[in-house]
């Protein structure tokens, strides 16, 4: 049962490291700007496949790993990961059953609801953004969702894990 | 959502969600404004930096290898290339040495005429940077050297060329630094041509500093070198900072417009030096024979 548990939970684990590793790695300024939010990508998908397993708690402990990373405000990434999971969660069945289009587009504005939470935080906390290149990261998550979201779902499917 | 209030028994309904994320995002908001107010999360965020630390080891690899790659594949002739430059810098800058060393000599004999108190020189050691901040609005940069060795906060960090910025947060293997050009510093400085001081502010870009608070009438003009005047504490005193490449005096306006370069090219470095300064090192040399006191007691 115990090793059962803990191959359910490997794919979400790892995904979750390999997304903190790619939100971590030095880029040339120029990309940088539009790195996707993987960390809030990969939370999304598992907390609309499995929200009983993954929903706002697993949201928070990754926010809290981001805000350490990043050395933002600790909390900022957690609060508004885990605003955008809760609303996740509390429609996944209704995302479940979206065509892969309209859910891109419920991704968008997910995405953008996150980063304005953050933007909100920071400007309030005295960290003020003025570039535009700011909303780059919506645009980019919104466009890598389709692969990320084919990918995912063969992934749990091979490891068969259960809705 | 409809559905799902219908009835508590419908397997689409999570228990406590609403509860859950509720009490989750208090949580952040006390943490945050824990984190804002003073430090006293520092030890949590050790502890959770300490947690990552093989993962940022891992990411950085690939520039680490890139570099060594680089190293080990070099020419002979571009070996030889570089050793001949190198070889005119070491005679050029050991002439200047040479004259730094009668400078110095003179400096401490009219200090002791003046007497004045004498001034020790600072202690600096090269540390290799980790990795860049992922994030492009601040530009903090970590580095492999912690509280362990004797990093402390607000620790100056300059390179061959200039002021780069200085430790905000140490970890006791790791230290994270804000550059110069963060929105959000700010440095004191004073013109090297005539003493005039005012601050220097970071803009977001690596090559632009903003002074702001210089009237339209001030004596400052492009070319005109910048260097830290010690007056903060944080930075030692008469360290390079920027140059300054434009000044606008627009006549309706109190402040002329004045732009800097930082000496140091931000955007490019890759070792650094930390700099133990003198006073700051005998305040942190008591502070840590007084926490040693406290132990015992």
């Amino acid at each position: 049962m115990a090793s059962d548990r803990a191959l359910r939970n490997l794919p979400v684990i790892a995904t979750l490291i390999v997304a903190l590793m790619l939100t971590m790695m030095p880029m040339p300024d120029a990309v940088s700007a539009f790195r996707p939010d993987w960390v809030a990508l990969i939370v999304i998908f598992w907390a609309m496949s499995v929200p009983r397993s993954y929903g706002v708690g697993v949201a928070w402990f990754a926010g809290i790993l981001v805000d350490v990373t990043q050395g933002t405000l600790l909390g900022q990434h957690a609060l508004a990961l885990c605003a955008i999971i809760y609303i996740t969660v509390k429609f996944h069945l209704l995302m479940r059953v979206f065509p892969l289009l309209q859910l891109t587009a419920t991704i968008f504005a997910l995405l953008a609801l996150y980063q304005f939470l953050l933007f909100w935080i920071n400007g309030v906390s005295g960290v003020h953004v003025t570039s535009v290149t700011y909303w780059g990261p919506v645009i980019t998550g919104t466009i890598i969702w389709p692969l990320l979201y084919t990918f995912l779902t063969s992934v749990r499917y091979r490891v068969q894990l259960g809705g | 959502m409809v559905v799902s209030r219908s009835n508590n028994t419908n397997p689409a309904r999570i228990p406590a969600l609403g509860l859950r994320a509720l009490a989750l995002l208090f949580l952040s908001l006390l943490l945050m404004f824990l984190d804002k107010r003073d430090n006293h999360l520092d030890t949590m965020r050790d502890a959770i930096s300490a947690a990552v630390y093989p993962m940022r080891v891992i990411v950085d690899a690939p520039a680490r290898i890139w570099q060594t790659a680089g190293e080990i594949t070099e020419t002979r002739d571009d070996l030889q290339r570089e050793n001949s430059r190198l070889k005119t810098e070491l005679s050029i800058t050991a002439a200047d040495l040479l004259r730094l060393s009668a400078l110095e000599a003179e400096n401490s004999r009219l200090r002791a005429l003046l007497d004045a108190r004498q001034q020790v020189p600072d202690e600096v050691r090269v540390v290799e940077i980790m990795s860049v901040d992922a994030n492009p609005f601040r530009h903090n940069i970590v580095l492999d050297i912690g509280s362990n060795d004797g990093v402390y906060d607000g620790q100056a960090i300059v390179d061959a060329n200039g002021i780069i910025g200085q430790v905000m947060e140490t970890g006791p293997m790791t230290a994270n630094a804000i550059l110069i050009s963060d929105p959000g510093h700010a440095l004191l400085v004073e013109v090297n041509r005539n003493g005039l001081r005012t601050v220097a502010y970071g803009t977001g870009e690596f090559g632009r500093l903003n002074l702001p608070g210089l009237p339209n009438n001030a004596d400052i003009e492009p070319g005109d070198l910048l260097v830290s005047s010690g007056l903060s504490g944080a930075f030692p005193a008469g360290y390079p900072v920027a140059v300054v490449d434009s000044v606008t005096r627009i006549p309706q306006d109190a402040f002329a417009d004045v732009t800097a370069t930082p000496a140091a090219a931000l955007d490019q470095i890759r070792e650094v030096m930390l700099i133990w300064s003198s006073r700051q090192a005998d305040e942190i040399a008591a502070e840590k024979r007084s926490a040693e006191v406290d132990d015992d007691g």
